[in-house]
């Protein structure tokens, strides 16, 4: 057991319950903040494969950005616990369990039982993961997807605006 | 069981794991703003075994992918969320069950 081994271990294990947490909560705000805990734990992941870019704005965008912009709207619609009547146990959620799981073991059934062969990270990941050859791949080999993502992020500007506006008139 | 280093497939199943998790999440809950944390969490389910092909087979376009996943996200975030307030404004509800007025 090495330090590798221990930290994809500890960091796999919050991922998965904090998934669940958000999963079962009833209260929106502690569901939100499971997801919070959700994401850093996918930054440790993603620091474990070398990807330092990612893993900064994994909690730049994800755990500030979009969960400040979720708890805020759960702030602003003041939504409290579910009621527990209405939620009560019906047989949507039992055939809903019932499949995942058996998908969860067919997908690890399948990823486990074949080996990919690949059993170490490759020495050029390091390099790769770093914000410097981050930018130099991005913008020589990929500009064109990234001229057309500010558009896309023009348009939801626009879009989210018109919606939440009260009359498109005023 | 003695491992020095983790292999690929322990990343893939990890990230099968909290993708189910994710889908089992938007089948079984009404409020629609959990449902859309758990879209969320799906796709960080695929980005993180975008990011373990790109580090294990040594190629940045796993990471470009990623970076773009997150960009689309932030848009769906913003978009997703005002649609929530609409919805709240006109039907003092979040719960998707009781918003049927297109339902067959």
């Amino acid at each position: 057991m090495n330090i590798q081994v221990v930290l994809f271990s500890l960091l796999a294990v919050v991922a998965i319950a904090t998934g669940i947490l958000l999963v079962t909560r009833r209260n929106p705000v502690s569901a939100a903040v499971s997801l919070i805990m959700h994401f850093f734990a996918l930054a440790g992941l993603y620091l474990t494969l070398q990807a330092q870019f990612i893993a900064a704005v994994q909690i730049l965008v994800y755990a500030g950005a979009i969960m400040v912009l979720v708890v805020f709207v759960i702030m602003l619609l003041n939504l409290g616990k579910e009621d527990v009547l209405q939620e009560k146990f019906n047989p949507r959620t039992a055939l809903a369990i019932a499949m995942s799981s058996a998908l969860i073991m067919q997908m690890l059934l399948a990823f486990l039982s074949a080996p990919t062969g690949f059993n170490e990270i490759a020495p050029s990941a390091e390099k790769i993961g770093s914000p410097a050859e981050i930018g130099n791949v991005l913008f020589s080999g990929y500009i064109f997807p990234f001229e057309a993502i500010s558009l896309l992020l023009l348009a939801a500007v626009m879009g989210s605006i018109i919606l939440a506006k009260r009359n498109i008139e005023d | 069981m003695n491992l020095t280093s983790i292999p690929l497939e322990y990343y893939l199943a990890l990230s099968s794991i909290i993708f189910v998790i994710g889908a089992a999440g938007v089948i079984t809950r009404r409020n629609a703003i959990i449902i859309f944390m758990c879209i969320e969490m799906m796709l960080n389910a695929v980005n993180l075994t975008l990011v373990a092909f790109s580090a294990y087979l040594g190629d940045s376009a796993g990471q470009m992918f990623v970076f773009f996943v997150m960009a689309v996200a932030a848009a769906e975030a913003a978009v997703g969320l005002a649609i929530v307030l609409a919805l709240f404004r006109s039907r003092q509800t979040v719960y998707v069950d009781e918003v049927n007025l297109m339902k067959w």
